[in-house]
Parts: structure tokens; sequence; C-alpha cells
């Protein structure tokens, strides 16, 4: 910014004008210097690890190129299904808790309660970050066989485990999730839907709408984007999650995640050692792109959201 | 409340037919009870399942024994231990490398602060599962890297720091930062000095909430630890849960509850924050 007016008052002179135009390089260069640190560590943190991912991705345990750990994947079998499991669970985790927390959203943003308000944030900030072992633990404990809620229910003739049910399984799991998926899901949607103001009802009501035109013409078009890039958000926390399944689980389900720790652990075919970053590679072109939709979204959404 | 409910809403509403608007407004008080009481037993019944469990010795009596076992019980000492370590020096090289650098960009390069945004969000596009992949294979080479747990800390470093970063954003955003510096420098202070007697200061619960979420974060972080085989807590937990469940799940509930503790703590600092910037 404060570079454009030297050069344009700088001398014709082509020496003179590469000399102001270095001198204001340098300025310009310099301010970013404090900044380098935070950049490097980012550098190597990330960056180098995703290179490394990337690179031997197309590796053979050698070195050479090679498309084979591609083609291990997507020529079927257990990786092919490892992906498509875990985009489903993602996709069922991400679909439910959305809707789902959407409504608790509402119906909070709707309480006039500010001491309720804010112990539902509160919780929903905790429960958000609640995965892994120990939430794996505690539906050992209710849902599990021996578990208090499967006996209850279990005396309301309605115990899952003897419909086929198991906390274990896919469905088990997507139950799982929705711990998780639903505060988010609530946490993100919250701000969004509090932007939603009483005038436009009030607007909409005097002009005659009725409460059901109201959302199919104004509240649901405008909450559209914010709600769908809230779902591709947890679509990438579902589809990423291992702590929680492998806990729960002992990596019994052929989830992509599950499957990259299984390779880490030594658990490989010989000859497929390096499949493990192409499975990684998956990942992240899969996490790349449902983060960018709900960038896009969330920046269609803060056009209205401003106060 | 029910009552002042009531009350307020016979006072805003106008006289007009008030008794539609109140049917309307209790017909969606039930809708809404529904969906927050279904919500609510979805959330609280594996909570209560889980500490009635930890709450049971092998008989399956009630019983406070589950607790009074916990630090007997072998290796758990040294996870503590282990978690600790690391959560230290996580902390003191997030702070580190952090504190300076949004200051920084909040007062001289406020274009950065999209780039900063962006990087924040990267964690989630590489999640823990795939970038140990890549830590690990980047640090395979080098022993010194490879053989020490401090590799789980450097890693931790970039995961905590959305948090970090949001936290520390927000912070400076209910500050007038320049004229802060500005009064500081005018005064004579160096650099160092404003950092450390001024805007530190002003930081501080910005830095706590900062703070006690990379904690969280690190005695929290499973995937990792487990995949570069150090036993941390959660991997302590993981481990040991058959030998005896219901002391494992104790400890679970232990770490749960003083999470949630410190949790509602930020939340509330950060009300007061808030608050403070509102009055001026």
């Amino acid at each position: 910014m404060t570079t454009t007016p030297d050069t344009a008052n700088s001398p014709r002179g082509v020496g003179g004008r590469s000399l102001t135009a270095r001198a204001a390089l340098w300025r310009h260069t310099r301010t970013f210097v404090p900044v380098l640190p935070f950049l490097a560590y980012v550098a190597l943190g990330l960056g180098v690890p995703t290179y490394i991912i990337a690179n031997l991705a197309f590796r053979t345990r050698d070195g050479h190129l090679t498309m084979h750990n591609l083609s291990v994947i997507t020529s079927g079998g257990q990786y092919l299904l490892g992906f498509e499991t875990s985009i489903k669970l993602a996709f069922v985790t991400a679909l439910i808790p959305g809707v789902v927390g959407t409504l608790i959203a509402y119906a909070i943003a709707q309480s006039e309660h500010e001491s309720f308000k804010r112990v539902i944030a509160a919780a929903a900030g905790v429960f958000a970050n609640f995965g892994g072992v120990n939430l794996a633990f505690m539906f050992v404990a209710a849902l599990g066989p021996a578990g208090i809620a499967s006996g209850w229910l279990a005396h309301l003739h309605l115990n899952p485990w003897s419909h086929g049910w198991s906390l274990y399984k896919f469905s088990g799991v997507a139950v799982v999730y929705m711990y998780f998926q639903v505060p988010l899901m609530v946490l993100v949607i919250t701000p969004a839907l509090n932007g939603l103001r009483p005038q436009w009802r009030e607007a909409a009501a005097n002009l005659g709408a009725s409460k059901w035109q109201f959302w199919r013409y104004v509240g649901l078009p405008v909450l559209m984007p914010p709600v769908l890039g809230s779902m591709f958000l947890l679509f990438g926390s579902g589809f990423s999650a291992y702590a929680t399944t492998e806990a729960l689980t002992g990596g019994t389900i052929a989830l992509t995640p599950i499957q990259i720790g299984s390779i880490l652990q030594g658990n490989v075919i010989s000859g497929q050692e390096n499949v493990g970053y192409a499975l990684g590679l998956g990942m992240i072109v899969i996490l790349l792109v449902s983060v960018i939709a709900y960038a896009l979204l969330q920046r269609r959404t803060s056009r209205w959201l401003r106060p | 409340m029910t009552q002042i409910d009531t009350l307020n809403a016979l006072a805003v509403e106008p006289a007009s037919a008030p008794a539609v608007r109140r049917l309307r407004r209790r017909r969606l008080r039930v809708g809404r009870g529904v969906v927050l009481l279904l919500a609510g037993a979805y959330f609280l019944v594996p909570l209560y399942a889980a500490l009635d469990f930890a709450l049971r010795d092998i008989q399956g009596r009630f019983s406070l024994s589950p607790l009074t076992q916990i630090t007997a019980q072998p290796g758990f000492g040294a996870a503590v231990g282990l978690s600790f370590k690391l959560s230290v020096v996580t902390l003191a090289l997030e702070l580190i490398i952090m504190v300076p650098t949004v200051i920084y960009v909040h007062l001289r390069l406020p274009r950065f602060r999209r780039v900063m945004e962006v990087i924040t969000i990267l964690p989630i596009v590489i999640p823990p599962i795939v970038l140990i992949l890549g830590v690990l294979a980047a640090a395979r080479p080098y022993q010194w890297l490879s053989a020490s747990p401090y590799l789980l800390a450097l890693v931790y470093v970039v995961l905590a720091m959305p948090f970090v970063y949001r936290s520390l954003d927000s912070g400076l955003g209910a500050l007038d930062l320049r004229t802060l510096v500005e009064a500081a420098r005018s005064l004579g202070s160096g650099w160092i000095s404003t950092m450390w007697r001024v805007l530190i200061p002003n930081l501080r619960s910005a830095l706590l909430s900062a703070s006690v979420l990379t904690l969280a974060l690190v005695f929290g972080e499973f995937t990792m630890a487990q995949l570069d085989l150090w036993t941390t807590v959660p991997v302590w937990i993981y481990n040991s849960s058959s030998n005896n469940p219901h002391v494992v799940t104790a400890v679970a509930m232990i770490f749960l509850v003083a999470m949630w503790v410190v949790l509602t703590l930020i939340v509330s600092l950060d009300r007061t924050h808030r608050r403070t910037k509102d009055t001026p």
C-alpha cells in the first residue's frame, strides 16, 4: 500500500527507477520478516509432511515413480471399500446432525433466557471437542451389550442389540459420531440464526405472508448457504475422525482413517508399503474439497451476516 | 419464570388478538421443549451411564474404590507425567511463536490476517491421522527427532494453532492496540517492554484461554500419540481399559469433568472480556 506513491513519484530515469523499486521492494519485504518464524514453522510442521505424503504416494518402496499405490486403491478391494464407507459415514453424520443441530440452535436462539443460552453455548463448546477414547467408553457404558441404556430399552422390549444393531458397526459408530457432530453444528450455525432478523419476519407479515410463506421465500433461502456450508464442515469432521472409532471398535471397521492407522502400525502387505500415503493423499483431496465448499458458502453468508 | 415470560409477552404484544399470539407462543414453546428434551436425553444418558459405571466395583456394587485405585494403576503416573511434559513444551513453543506474530499482524500487517486465517484452517484439511503419517515419514531419517517424545509436542503446536490464533485474534480485536503501543512507545518504552508490560497484561484472558485450550488438546490427543507409540493419558486409558474398566472409566470421567470446568471458565472469561470491550 505504502509503496505505490513512492514508485509513482520516482524519477523517470531507468537507474533511478530500479533503485527506488528495489528500495520499495525491500521495504515491502521487510514488513514480512517478523512473520517468517511463524511461516517457517507452518512450512516445516504442515507443509513438509504434506509434501512427503504427496510424494511418497507416487513412489515404490525403493523410490521409483509409480502409479501402483493409487491403482491398488482404485481397483477395488478393501481400500476402495474403506473410502466408500468413510464417505457414507461422513455423509450420514453430516446430514442428520446438520438438520438436528439447526433445529436445536433455532430452539435456543428463540429462547429469551440469556443464562439458558449461555449454558447451552458452553455445553456445545465442550461436547463438540469431545471425541476420542472417553466418548467411546461412555457409549460402551450406555449402549454397549451390557450398557445401562440398553437395559432400559430392553425393559421396553426395544433392546437394539436384539434387533441386529451393534455399537461396533456402521450404525453404532454413526450414533456415537453424532455426539460431537450435533454440538459442532449448533456452534457453527448459531451466528447465522442470530443474523435472521426479526424485522424480516415483520416485513413479510406486513406484506401478508403466512408463516409458511415466510419460511419458504425468506427464511430457508437465507439459511440454506450457511446450513449447507456447515454440513460440509461436519462432513470433514466425520470423515477424518480416527480416535473415536479406533477406541470403539478396536480398528475392526473398514474406514480410511482406521486403515491408515493400521498400515502405520505395520499391518501391510509386502509391495504395498506406500499405499498408506496414497490413502492419506486421497483424504486430503476430499477434505480440501469440503473445506473449500464450506468457505465459499460461508463467504456468501457473511455478506448479509455483517451487522 | 413462565409467569414473568407471559407478563413480558403481554407487555410487549399489542393489545389486539393477544390470545392468539399467546397460543402460538405456547405451541412454539412446546415444540422447542420436545426438541431440547430429546437432545438432552441423548447427551446426558451416556454421561450418566459412564458415571454410574465408574462408581462400581468388580461385583457391580456401588463403590468409590475405582477412584481410590486410580493412582495405584500401573503406568498411570508415567502417562500423566509424559502428557504434562508434552503440554508444557507445546504451550511454551506455541506462545513464543503465536503471540508476537499475531500482535505484529494486528499492528502492522492487517492484510496478512487473511493468510493467517487460511493457515489456521489447514489443520482441518490435514487431520491428525494424515499429518502423523507425513510427520513420521519426515522424521524417520533423523534418529534424534523420531525417537523423542517431543516430536509430538512439535506437531501439537501446529494442531493448536487454530484455537490459539482465534482466541488471540479476538483478544487483540477488543484492544485499542495502536493507541496502547503508541502511548507506551512515546513514554520511552522499547518493543520488548511494550510487549511484556503493556500488551501481555492486557491480553491476560485471551492468553489464558489459548493456554487452556492447548492443554486440553495435548491431554486429550490420542491419534498421534498412539501411532507414534507414546503412552500419554488417552493412550494409557485405551490400553488399560481391559484390565480394570471401572477404574479406567473413572479416569476418563475425571478428565472430562476437568475439561468441562475449564472450558466453562473460558466462556465466562470471554464474556467479561466482551463486556469490558463494550463499556467504552
